[in-house]
């Protein structure tokens, strides 16, 4: 019998196995993004620049671009959403170099362009509600969803800290295992509901830069097959004349 | 008076080619006096819908690669400038990648047919022959053009797919070397199927759909009572049972093109990703040579031939037996016409020994597809072995139980 992870041994090159992180087994909670939501997207275009666009780039997303789709003026785009000047066609790049990025966290921030589509809404709503203090890392936070990760809990001061409670559980067959729960130990600044506001925000901004013509691709295709759908019926017809002699 | 002059003026202009070149010949013989069968049903939509696909794949590519980069530090940035910066590119770009998924399927349902009409029996075994180096080749299109948007799945599953190569005894390694250009898959990987997928697959894939409508223009259309309509011909020589194909068909198939374009709308407009099945959600991170992903699948058209690979035991660590499994599973497709012996072409004709065992291989087919995508369990391995066994028995002993099957009258004219 071959065993998936030999075979894969085999086929593959023997290059350094990297196992993406993904924290198996934590529940996932939903995001329940309203992507026609503008102020929400507005609300999350904010919070992004502001916290996340230090390190991480989104590089393949243009200022002049979230202007148009958000309903937000040029000019208030400029002054509010652009901190390092430059003009409003630009690309959203980063100003720290990825040498110094990695010196810093021990890995490039990557770009989060599209990493809604990779990860999914609802891993990073989940992903920015779990982080927890753990003195045993050199940065003092650890995360559920992603352990060992190198970000810090970059939305402290909203959030608070949190701290993790281990219970032990008993699963139907009693096997004993951990469970890991977090309890908010330090208030932030936002009550806890309006921090999963705030993230989820965060995270409907990140959809809608992972696929900026989402909104513009479902409205043309409900379009798109009521004409398919009329020329059906018309095509139809015309089928059915051309059939009439044949028996 | 008017009219006159026009007519004689449209057929001077129409003489004046005919002199020159077969336009109305050509016209009469392949489509306004081509006499197809008038039963045609549902199973005989797919054949024009997968020429559909197939100029919509070579236009939307056209354009396509006006924008995209093959290179391999540009291109992942390239398939997104084309979904955000270049107007109208996202369609172009889903429609693309849906009709990739969307060919397979119009081609498994084609293929499906000729298995229930017996649509490769004689004297269509060359059709049925083009058609599967038709099917050959469009695999080779698709694995190549998965590499382009050059995202993790787009590098892990080329690198796996090579290196079955590489498991080839003894001259493998250097064979895998010589696909890639390098000892991984690298930039020079890119650019080459880059150009195969754009320049060399796409005419040769033309050229034999071509060859594929010629031989069955020759011998004419199979039906669904799998009745030879040439037989029955009236006292014009056109056969009782056939309609010209322009403009009953014509017409009849735009009906079926907008069907298809209903369920494609659907999927370009509303569910381009179709939940990580037409575009997988870790293609989204940007190829990265040293960081494999935990789950490489290939994509759901080639899951079925995927799981029969991983079926295979392979021998003193060697994965070769179940390469070699795997291309025999293609391979054995070539065969089909001579290893069936039934004497009736149409499932509605033949006995349940044939209904039975084209029921199981559908079965085990899917079923296999699924495994594909399934990481291996010890319990999915043996379901993934069994429908092997079922996948080649139903072509290894069809001389046997097509022989043996219970056929019934094959009646003089077609049923509708």
């Amino acid at each position: 019998m071959i065993k998936f992870r030999t075979l894969a041994a085999i086929l593959m090159l023997a290059s350094p196995a990297w196992v993406f992180a993904a924290g198996a087994g934590v529940p996932l909670d939903k995001a329940n993004i309203d992507p026609t939501n503008k102020e929400s997207l507005q609300r999350g275009a904010r919070l992004f620049v502001n916290y996340c666009l230090g390190c991480h780039a989104a590089g393949l997303m243009r200022y002049e671009r979230i202007g148009k789709d958000l309903g937000i003026d040029e000019k208030l785009v400029s002054e509010n959403l652009m901190f390092t000047g430059g003009k409003i066609g630009d690309l959203m790049t980063v100003a720290t170099a990825p040498k110094d990025a990695k010196a810093y966290f021990g890995t490039v921030p990557p770009d989060l362009s599209v990493i809604a589509r990779s990860r999914g809404v609802d891993w990073l709503y989940t992903y920015m509600r779990s982080f927890y203090r753990d003195d045993s890392k050199i940065i003092g936070v650890n995360n559920l969803v992603f352990p060992d990760v190198g970000m810090p809990h970059v939305l402290w001061e909203l959030q608070g800290w949190q701290e993790p409670v281990i219970t032990t559980v008993k699963d139907d067959e009693g096997i004993k295992s951990k469970a890991i729960t977090l309890e908010l130990v330090e208030p932030g600044l936002l009550e806890p509901h309006e921090y999963d506001r705030a993230v989820r925000d965060l995270v409907n901004f990140l959809d809608y830069m992972g696929e900026p013509a989402k909104y513009e691709r479902r409205e043309l295709g409900v379009k798109v097959i009521m004409f398919l759908v009329f020329f059906l019926a018309i095509a139809y017809l015309m089928k059915r004349d051309y059939w009439k002699d044949v028996h | 008076m008017a009219g006159n002059t026009s007519e004689k003026w449209q057929g001077g202009l129409l003489g004046w080619i005919d002199a020159r070149f077969p336009l109305s010949s050509m016209w009469n013989d392949h489509l306004a006096k081509y006499y197809a069968p008038k039963n045609f049903n549902f199973w005989y939509y797919f054949g024009s819908l997968a020429l559909l696909v197939l100029v919509m794949q070579i236009v939307t590519g056209i354009w396509l690669t006006m924008n995209y980069k093959p290179d391999a530090a540009l291109a992942f940035n390239s398939v997104e400038y084309i979904m955000r910066d270049v107007n109208w590119g996202w369609l172009i770009r889903y429609m693309h990648s849906t009709g990739a998924s969307f060919f397979f399927i119009v081609v498994y349902l084609h293929m499906f047919r000729a298995l229930l009409y017996g649509s490769y029996q004689k004297p269509r075994e060359l059709i049925w022959i083009f058609g599967v180096i038709i099917y050959l080749c469009l695999m080779a299109e698709a694995f190549m053009g998965y590499l382009l948007p050059w995202g993790q799945m787009s590098y892990w599953g080329a690198q796996v797919i090579i290196n079955l190569f590489g498991a080839i005894p003894w001259v493998g390694e250097s064979i895998a070397i010589w696909i890639r250009g390098d000892y991984v898959v690298a930039d020079a990987t890119l650019n080459r199927f880059f150009a195969f997928h754009v320049i060399a697959l796409p005419i040769v894939l033309l050229a034999l759909v071509v060859l594929h409508i010629l031989a069955l223009h020759e011998v004419g259309s199979n039906n669904p009572d799998g009745i030879d309509i040439k037989k029955n011909k009236d006292e014009n020589g056109i056969p009782r049972d056939g309609i010209p194909f322009h403009p009953y068909y014509t017409v009849k198939d735009i009906v079926g093109v907008i069907v298809f374009l209903i369920f494609f709308s659907l999927v370009v407009f509303f569910a381009p990703e179709m939940g990580g099945y037409f575009i997988e959600h870790n293609n989204f991170i940007p190829a990265d040579p040293l960081k494999t992903p935990e789950h490489i699948a290939p994509l759901w058209y080639f899951t079925p031939f995927y799981a029969i690979l991983r079926a295979v035991p392979s021998i003193g660590g060697s994965a070769f037996p179940g390469v070699l499994a795997m291309f025999l599973s293609i391979l054995v497709l070539f065969f089909l016409p001579w290893l069936d012996r039934s004497p009736v072409k149409s499932i509605r004709y033949r006995g349940n020994l044939y209904k039975g065992a084209l029921t199981l291989f559908i079965i085990s087919f899917i079923v296999l597809g699924w495994l594909g995508m399934e990481q291996p369990s010890p319990v999915k391995t043996f379901i993934a072995q069994v429908c092997t066994a079922v996948y080649f028995a139903f072509f290894l002993l069809m001389p046997i139980y097509t022989k043996m099957d219970k056929t019934k009258p094959v009646p003089d004219r077609v049923t509708s």
